[in-house]
């Protein structure tokens, strides 16, 4: 693997990282704690949406997240040549 | 049969299947013993790694952390998982390309230092010792709450078993008994659950009950809840309450986030898995392990303290209100009430000796116990265990379902005891012995030094579980702190920063590390022993309003900032250490895997 493409690689990982973490922080620190008095028009069962990421729609987030990542690195290992044989 | 044999055959019949995994996985080399030769299928490392995660204290307490507190304690369930997004986005996968056994081993190469594999030793020591503290107890406290043994015999029951287990076979008797152990727990916790759930929503699914509406009221499930709380003088479920606050819940679940990530007995599970894909596939699966049981604990939580609540309370007003004034008799207590008195864990009084239980909350009356002068709460003792270990007799379900809950809360806490003493236990083998002590040592020597300090290891907790220090509460928090402001920026620069060289590293550990236990021994107390405390802990005295159970996130950053400054001012690291780095960002390349 050539150090153009080493780099390459490494930054279209650096940029899927990021993304997610945004996804990450927004789900659960934003919508469940800080943003929740934004967002507290929209009911759900009793209670509002905020409350509803705060007990169950962060962690539903953070699966998908996951395999989501694991999907998208397994087709980017293989589109640099990385992957395991 | 009566409970007692029946609670003796289950946990009796899930001891004899940890045994028997025991002698079917014996470990035969080192990379056996540390990690399991690296040929752990991703899901089944999912599913151990969710019961090394998952310890007495999720099992037996989270529900009522959380139902006591509300919406406040949702910190805990975000804090917890979220950890698991940053292990697989950020360590795992690196660390298992590394191809090492042990997280000192990774920052002693990469730091080319014997002094940060030493500072890294020692953090990890700290925490896991501590941590495995309350696993021993909660072992302890299971065994004689079901087994009506006395908690030092049941301590040294569970340390025999993880004994065995443990030193014959390492990881990889730990790997296929944890598996077998969230088979257990999975399935004590989510039968009751599934019945609370039927009998007041009418939602076999507890994660949808929540959402759902009360049967008997035909009001959504959590406005009632929060009703009938308000009604009692308590503060409701979903909302945000003092002494929390907004900033504070962002810090601690920060804090919860990278401490999870930066555990050792976690992260070296992703050890086992044969490829890094695994390592990362293996995270999600974990978390969705783990989630089956911490999306049903706020459920199970506020369901059965609304059932209880409305069993004291058994009729409404016209208004659909709780009617305060007919309250149950004491002489018609249900059945699991009268049982659960015996334990202690749930104790009347009845102070106005009118022969009614009045449960509310005294510090806030409502107007009706003002206007007729009631004596105070009469539910004196409520223990927020009972919200879990209670439900199967609350539901009325058969007595296998309550036995399975013993073996259910013994499994949760034997399989994060041995995942702890794996990571105390090599630590000590190969980081110490191996690494640092006596590295001409043999294969074979090796493997007896690592099982002679699992037994070791097993001895000291064993010990600490009989004489627990009177901080054992405190001690999972400043293992939380440690975790976050010591390892987890140490380990993340290792990988995503190839000039970081060994000073910076060093400073920014002892940064984390210093700056962490300084913050908690201020407020808590030198080594948690009251009275030595320099400040009140109360949020007056806390810098900037920081709770010291929540400055892991600052220790952190305070660690990242010292690490940066010191590379500034040093060399970067060496060519071939730039190149190491270069070689664990790819996949390609990582260690061969070995079938079970």
């Amino acid at each position: 693997m050539s150090d153009k493409s080493a780099d390459a690689y490494w930054a279209a990982n650096i940029r899927i990282i990021t993304i997610s973490m945004v996804i990450w922080a927004l789900v659960s620190f934003g919508f469940g704690i800080v943003l929740r008095p934004l967002i507290s028009w929209i009911p759900i069962g009793g209670t509002d949406l905020g409350f509803w990421f705060a007990q169950q729609g962060s962690i539903l987030t953070f699966i998908a997240l996951i395999f989501y990542y694991t999907w998208y690195m397994n087709r980017l290992d293989k589109e640099f040549g990385v992957d395991e044989q | 049969m009566d409970q007692f044999t029946l609670n003796l055959i289950v946990v009796g019949a899930s001891f004899a299947l940890y045994v028997g995994i025991a002698i079917w996985a014996r470990a035969g080399t080192t990379s056996d013993f540390y990690a399991a030769s690296r040929g752990v299928n991703p899901i089944v490392n999912g599913a151990a790694t969710a019961a090394d995660w998952m310890s007495a204290a999720s099992f037996i307490s989270m529900a009522g952390l959380i139902a006591f507190v509300g919406y406040g304690n949702s910190t805990f369930l975000m804090g917890w998982t979220g950890g698991y997004v940053l292990l697989a986005l950020l360590l795992a996968p690196y660390l298992r390309k590394f191809g090492r056994f042990t997280v000192p081993d990774f920052i002693g190469d990469r730091f080319y230092s014997q002094t940060a594999r030493l500072v890294a030793v020692i953090s990890l020591l700290t925490m896991s010792i501590t941590y495995v503290i309350g696993q021993m107890t909660g072992a302890g406290v299971a065994f004689s709450r079901f087994l009506e043994v006395p908690s030092s015999t049941g301590l040294f029951i569970a340390s025999a078993v993880v004994f065995i287990y443990a030193v014959l076979g390492g990881m990889k008797g730990i790997t296929y008994t944890q598996l077998a152990q969230y088979c257990v727990l999975i399935v004590a916790y989510t039968i009751p659950a599934i019945f609370i759930s039927l009998q007041l929503t009418g939602n076999p699914l507890p994660q949808l009950g929540l959402f759902s509406t009360h049967t008997d009221s035909g009001l959504p499930l959590l406005t009632k809840l929060d009703q009938v709380l308000v009604q009692l003088g308590f503060h409701d479920y979903t909302g945000l309450h003092a002494p929390q606050t907004t900033f504070n819940m962002v810090l601690f679940t920060m804090s919860l986030m990278i401490g999870t990530a930066g555990l050792p007995h976690v992260i070296i599970r992703f050890f086992t898995v044969p490829k890094v894909s695994d390592a990362r596939l293996s995270a999600g699966w974990a978390l969705v392990f783990i989630a089956l049981l911490y999306t049903v604990a706020p459920a199970v939580g506020s369901m059965a303290r609304l059932n209880i609540i409305t069993t004291i309370y058994p009729h409404t007003t016209e208004t659909g209100e709780l009617d305060l004034e007919r309250p149950l008799a004491y002489a018609d207590r249900p059945q699991w009430m009268l049982n659960w008195e015996q334990t202690g864990l749930l104790r009347f009084e009845d102070k106005a000796g009118d022969g009614v239980i009045r449960y509310y909350n005294a510090a806030n009356p409502p107007a009706i116990a003002v206007e007729e002068g009631w004596q105070g709460n009469e539910m004196v003792t409520f223990n927020q265990d009972i919200l879990v270990l209670a439900n199967p007799e609350i539901a009325q379900l058969p007595g296998w379902v309550i036995a399975l809950i013993a073996a259910g809360g013994l499994a949760a806490a034997l399989s994060t005891a041995a995942g702890l003493l794996l990571a105390i236990s090599s630590a000590i083998s190969h980081d110490l012995i191996k690494s640092m002590i006596n590295p001409g040592i043999s294969e074979k020597g090796e493997l007896l030094a690592a099982r002679i300090s699992m037994a070791f290891a097993i001895a000291l907790a064993t010990w600490l579980g009989l004489n627990p220090p009177g901080f054992a509460a405190q001690v999972v928090a400043l293992a939380f702190g440690l975790a976050a402001a010591s390892l987890f920026p140490a380990i993340m620069m290792g990988i995503f920063s190839k000039k970081m060289n060994s000073t910076g590293a060093i400073v920014g550990m002892l940064v984390g590390l210093l700056s962490t236990v300084a913050y908690i021994f201020t407020y808590l107390g030198m080594f948690f022993i009251p009275g030595t405390n320099l400040l009140p802990n109360t949020q007056e005295y806390w810098l900037f309003g920081i709770s010291p159970l929540s400055f892991g996130t600052v220790g952190a950053i305070l660690n990242f900032a010292a690490a940066y400054i010191t590379l500034a001012m040093t060399k970067p690291a060496p060519k071939e250490i730039q190149e190491l780095v270069e070689s664990i960002r790819v996949p390609r390349g990582a260690g061969t895997a070995q079938s079970h």
